[in-house]
């Protein structure tokens, strides 16, 4: 196999911290190559700079033999590397055709590029509708979208972000059909993934990373997932230990919750119902975009329902505030850490005032009681060992599994009957992951109700009790986790659940 | 005893066109800025610099057209300056554009202060043979100046521009989406400088028609708020460049209608018709507004939100 | 090559040091403005800042001048401020004030001439409900109808202007006036005077005021709920929200206090430097009262000196028109461009400069993207 992509010595730091650091790997014509490490591993990094995104320190790069240094994104394309990102890099207000447009070098003929998206998609099964508004697309549509839009330009190197995020196993499995496709006709896929059992199936060669530098290069299909974990972690990480699924007293109730969406390309909540007990870790699987955030709001209170439709211990607080419900014991961790769950340029002791001032009593008669908040700050920082200088920091100074424990940390010690929590633990390192994990559950054993909605289902499977999957704002009925496979997940995700309700 | 004879329609049609003309440049200017992702608060700063700078210009060269000229390079150069306050120093938008209009308010006053009360030489009317003759058609349509049939022009080539050319498409994308622009590569900065001095030369080119062509004199703040009203427009026509038209004309009318209250000596006072332009402005930014999705459909993701680059 | 580099945190120091260098990059502009004018530049910028404090001849008159026109700047700009922080954008304290004074001289002239101590605290009152109720009508087609309060604020300016010229040819004309387009004045109505507490120290009620809500200002902005709310909202709308700020109620308390206190500013111009109400009393002071917010940063303590200030440009421009004919617009033109070099040397203090290609922040640019969930 010729080798396509030499990269050599690359190294590019930030201030305070080496993101990459002297890196060097190659890919292989026609080769599906894996990029493995956990979140901060320097992976985004490193593709950035191949991409022309980020310019680096130091190293260099040989694209078919050639010196390659793209300036900018657009020198990358022109000598065949395209980019699929995490996060889709498309516009949606605009139409497929237009943002497909958008993405060619060359000016071409609405007719023309139409009659060529419709070839690529009958070649590669990626079907898109090119006169359909992308904000109404599902994730795993637009992601055809993205594909789509770099397999025009007939790249030699396709780079993919951490693609399977977003998509549910059935899609995950059309994927890798259109990659090994393009792998067999000669384009070399560079695949990004923290994701072992994926890169096992699909990759030819890995390269691991950890903490910026290579660490191994290895054939994953020799590899048992255990052993690449170890390579990518380092050491291995504890798991936590789930509590009985011995069910107390319900806490929270929630019974037809409906919602429109809040957004122009929102989701709609349908029909919601579900129970929490004492005890139980309640887990709402499901692709993101499906309602999660929706439902998170209207647990929190940010957005009030009717009456009747959410209880807790027994009590309507359908039309209450956040702060109401927080003094009645029901808290909640966004998804969002930035901006939403914390205030970016506050301090941490200002970011715990912005949940516990009512129930932590920091204040009286509209006062601030500035002692007692940092207090209460500084007892998070100990007792959840966030690692910062002070609690005089600002909130955007910490990294993201930091800044994660802080504010899971900040409701768990507020004593809740029931915390509710989006997506703990995305884009949180493996320790700080596992950290929150173990926290979960721990409130959980103490008797507290714990509804968790993420998208990663192997943390599901581990910490929760009962699972149930929202999909097109619709929840599944929750079942023990100990009946459910994998496998009866990624179809509720696929939105089979409806179906079979209906039938 | 009101003479509504005198409300001649073809007349009030004519003169509501004239009266919208510097609205409508300075909208259709902002709309482009908007499209791309800038709020540019400083129309009325903007208006009120080009409308000195065309009058200056025009007295002292005698010709209108260099007075036109002037009035673009005069709102386009203080555009430049908001540009670089939002595109270079990542100021906030709504901030550096009030800056602009008190600036350009004082400098305005500063530079025709030795202006007022002269006649600027006359514009040219550019009547259509034959045509302007026509009995209500002809005034209505066929008899005025370059600027006015120039200001629909251009709201035909915006629109044109932004629907169907790769450029307006770039524009739409930064507007929409300023990060996933620059991940295509695209300049999201250059894009929305070009932008902005755009919308400021139009804005210029809309204050030098209301002291060179509509009133014609200049006086002390005689925009009144015309740049607000213009932008209010842009959120009136849900960011669509025909429906531009449709709000200054509405303005327009309204305008012209209580001038003609006025001058007919109705038994409502002066100033309390004066207010009449305002008011509608607020009602229909309030009617627009009430639905907020909408509004949200057309809105560029990105208004008003800083760009930096992260290398 | 130079580039910006977002800093981890808020840089404190640029914070208190960047108004000073904007003032002093003003002065220079100001300088090559005045010399463009023919005028010399040093002996210029001497009268603007120097004289109305420190020259004997006038500063007997101008120095209490100084207080009289940053009482208003003041009071005004502290209630923008708590807007502004929360991003609501209130534009239209020029009408609120102008709607203010008409409310309060109006209650003063409805009881003319009734003597008594109530007479000018319920002229204060009703001006501050005046300013009041005129703020909230942007605030409640915000709340109601999502209409943008900026536009909506800023039309009702033009809409008090027209209500001030119909107010002083009609209902509020003084009927001794000799026709003359203007209220009655109030230094003959002794109950509702704001007259001078110590005379000649140009310090009068609204002084008094206006120290005082700078210290409650203060106060609340640091140690009080509302004050956080406010800056939680400035800084994230979902933020706010999550921690149980109702947004709606924010905004008409924002716009509230802004017009309530734009209303005081205008009753204590109209019944004390200004003496009436006539068609040339909008002087400015609510758009003037914009750029002091910024440049005083939003703080309480800043405003204060930014609004001494601007006070300064205010009669430095008046003695600079008198001894060198430099047109009073170029206070005006000084003001803004006070504003964008503010503006421009704002970014000292969320960004760092530095040489060369390294740029970005100590986490991955990737990592901040995610938090900012791009």
């Amino acid at each position: 196999m010729n080798t396509l992509l030499d990269v050599r010595g690359m190294t590019k730091s930030y201030p305070g911290v080496l993101a990459c650091d002297d890196i060097g790997f190659d890919i292989g014509e026609g080769e599906i190559h894996a990029l493995l490490g956990e979140n901060g591993a320097g992976k985004s990094t490193l593709v950035k700079m191949i991409y022309g995104l980020v310019r680096p320190d130091a190293g260099s790069m040989r694209l078919g033999g050639r010196s390659f240094a793209p300036p900018e994104p657009r020198a990358a394309l022109a000598a065949g590397v395209a980019m699929v990102f995490q996060h889709f890099s498309l516009f949606e207000a605009l139409s497929v055709a237009e943002n497909i447009a958008l993405g060619m070098e060359e000016r071409t003929k609405e007719r023309e590029l139409a009659a060529r998206i419709r070839k690529i998609s009958s070649d590669y099964g990626l079907t898109v509708d090119p006169g359909r508004v992308v904000g109404d697309l599902s994730a795993g549509e637009r992601q055809r979208v993205e594909i789509v839009r770099c397999l025009l330009q007939s790249p030699r190197i396709l780079i993919m972000d951490e693609p399977t995020s977003v998509l549910t196993p059935q899609e995950v499995s059309a994927l890798f059909e259109t990659l090994r496709q393009l792998a067999r006709e000669g384009t070399s896929i560079l695949y990004i993934s923290h994701k072992l059992e994926e890169i096992r199936a699909l990759c030819d060669r890995a390269t691991i990373l950890r903490r910026g530098r290579v660490v191994a290069t290895c054939t994953p299909s020799g590899e048992t997932a255990r052993s690449l974990a170890a390579m990518m972690v380092g050491s291995g990480v504890p798991v936590p230990e789930r509590g009985e699924s011995a069910r107390g007293e319900t806490l929270l109730r929630v019974a037809g919750l409906c919602l429109p969406s809040l957004t122009q390309f929102g989701t709609s909540l349908e029909n919601v119902s579900f129970s929490l007990s004492e005890g139980e870790v309640l887990g709402v699987a499901g692709v993101a975009g499906n309602g999660q955030d929706e439902l998170l709001l209207s647990l929190s209170g940010e957005v009030r329902v009717g009456t009747g439709v959410i209880s807790l211990a027994g009590k309507d607080i359908g039309r209450t505030g956040p702060t109401a419900r927080r003094l009645l014991g029901l808290l909640a961790a966004p998804e969002q850490r930035l901006g939403h769950a914390a205030a970016p340029d506050m301090s941490l002791v200002e970011n715990a005032l912005l949940t516990g001032y009512a129930r932590q009593r920091l204040g009286r008669r509209g006062f601030l009681d500035w002692t007692k908040a940092a207090q209460f700050a500084a007892g998070v920082i100990e007792r959840f060992d966030v690692r910062t200088p002070g609690v005089g920091n600002a909130a955007k100074s910490l990294s993201g599994g930091n800044l994660q424990k802080f504010v899971i940390g900040r409701e768990i010690l507020q004593k809740p009957l029931v915390l509710v929590a989006n997506q703990p633990t995305w884009g949180v390192d493996a320790a700080a992951a596992a950290a929150i994990r173990i926290a979960l559950v721990e409130l959980a054993r103490k008797g507290a109700g714990v509804l968790v909605i993420s998208q990663d289902l192997d943390e599901l499977m581990e910490i929760s009790n009962r699972l149930s999957v929202i999909s097109a704002g619709r929840l599944s009925e929750p079942r023990p986790v100990a009946d459910l496979t994998i496998e009866d997940v990624g179809l509720l995700m696929g939105g089979s659940g409806e179906k079979r309700a209906a039938a | 005893m009101i003479d509504l004879a005198a409300l001649s329609p073809a007349a009030l049609l004519a003169s509501l066109m004239v009266a919208a003309t510097p609205i409508l440049l300075a909208a259709t200017g902002e709309l482009v800025a908007e499209k791309a992702g800038v709020l540019n608060l400083g129309v009325e700063g903007m208006m009120i610099v080009g409308a000195v700078c065309g009058f200056v210009g025009a007295v002292e060269s005698g010709s209108p057209f260099f007075g036109l000229v002037c009035a673009v390079a005069g709102s386009a150069m203080l555009a430049l300056v908001f540009a670089a306050l939002t595109q270079v120093f990542l100021s906030n938008q709504v901030a550096s554009g009030l800056a602009l209009t008190l600036f350009g308010l004082g400098l305005a006053a500063m530079a025709g202060q030795n202006y007022a009360g002269i006649k600027p030489p006359q514009s040219p009317r550019l009547d259509v043979p034959g045509l302007s003759d026509l009995p209500f058609v002809g005034p209505v349509l066929f008899a005025h100046d370059f600027v006015l049939y120039f200001s629909l022009f251009a709201v035909l080539a915006v629109s044109y521009c932004l629907r169907k050319t790769r450029s307006g498409l770039v524009l739409r994308a930064v507007g929409e989406n300023h990060d996933a622009a620059h991940a295509l590569g695209y300049k999201v900065r250059r894009v929305r400088i070009a932008a902005i001095l755009f919308g400021g030369a139009m804005a210029g080119l809309g204050g030098a028609y209301l002291s060179l062509i509509r009133v014609p004199q200049w006086t002390e703040g005689m925009t009144a708020g015309a740049g607000w009203i213009a932008l209010a427009i842009v959120v009136f026509a849900t960011w669509r460049p025909w429906r531009v038209v449709l709000g200054a004309y509405l303005f327009g009318g309204v305008t012209m209608l209580q001038l003609n209250l006025q001058a007919l000596g109705v038994g409502i006072g002066v100033a309390y018709l004066s207010m009449a332009p305002y008011l509608v402005t607020i009602l229909v930014l309030v009617i627009m507004s009430a639905d907020s999705r909408r509004v949200s459909l057309n809105a560029p993701a990105c208004l008003g939100r800083i760009f930096h680059a992260s290398t | 090559m130079l580039r910006l580099e977002p800093r981890q945190e808020p840089s404190r120091r640029m914070q208190a040091v960047t108004p000073f260098v904007a003032v002093a990059l003003t002065m220079a502009a100001g300088g090559m403005l005045f010399a463009f004018l023919g005028k010399d530049p040093l002996e210029a910028i001497r009268i603007f800042f120097w004289n109305p404090l420190f020259d004997s001849t006038v500063a007997g008159y101008t120095r209490p001048q100084l207080l009289v026109k940053a009482a208003p700047l003041i009071i005004i700009a502290l209630g923008l401020s708590f807007g502004f922080r929360a991003g609501v954008w209130n534009i239209g304290a020029e009408g609120q004030f102008i709607v203010g004074a008409i409310t309060g001289a109006a209650a003063g002239l409805a009881v003319y001439p009734a003597e008594g101590i109530w007479v000018f605290p319920m002229m204060i009152l009703a001006g501050m409900l005046g300013g009041l109720l005129w703020a909230m009508i942007p605030a409640v087609l915000k709340v109601r109808f999502n209409a943008n309060e900026i536009l909506v604020s800023l039309m009702l300016v033009y809409v008090a202007f027209n209500v001030l010229a119909g107010m002083v040819t009609g209902r509020l004309k003084s009927p001794e006036g000799f026709g003359w387009p203007e209220s009655r004045n109030f230094q003959d109505y002794p109950s509702a005077h704001n007259a001078e507490v110590i005379a000649g120290s140009g310090i009068h009620f609204g002084v008094i005021v206006m120290f005082a809500l700078v210290v409650a200002s203060y106060v609340v902005l640091r140690n009080h709920i509302f004050g956080f709310q406010v800056r939680l909202a400035g800084q994230s709308r979902q933020a706010a929200r999550f921690a149980g700020v109702n947004p709606d109620m924010l905004v008409a308390l924002c716009l509230g206090l802004s017009g309530a206190l734009a209303g005081l500013a205008g009753v204590f111009e109209v019944a004390g430097p200004a003496g009436k109400l006539s068609t040339n009393f909008p002087l400015g002071y609510g758009f003037t009262a914009i750029i002091v917010a910024f440049l005083g940063r939003l703080h309480p303590v800043g405003i204060f000196l930014a609004g001494l200030l601007m006070a300064l440009t205010y009669i430095g421009g008046e003695l600079a028109q008198f001894q060198l004919g430099i047109p009073a617009a170029a206070v005006q033109v000084f003001q803004g461009m006070l504003l964008f070099f503010l503006l421009a040397v704002d970014f000292l203090v969320n960004y760092r400069i530095r040489l060369g290609p390294g740029v970005g922040s100590d986490r991955t640019p990737d990592a901040r993207a995610r938090e900012s969930g791009t």
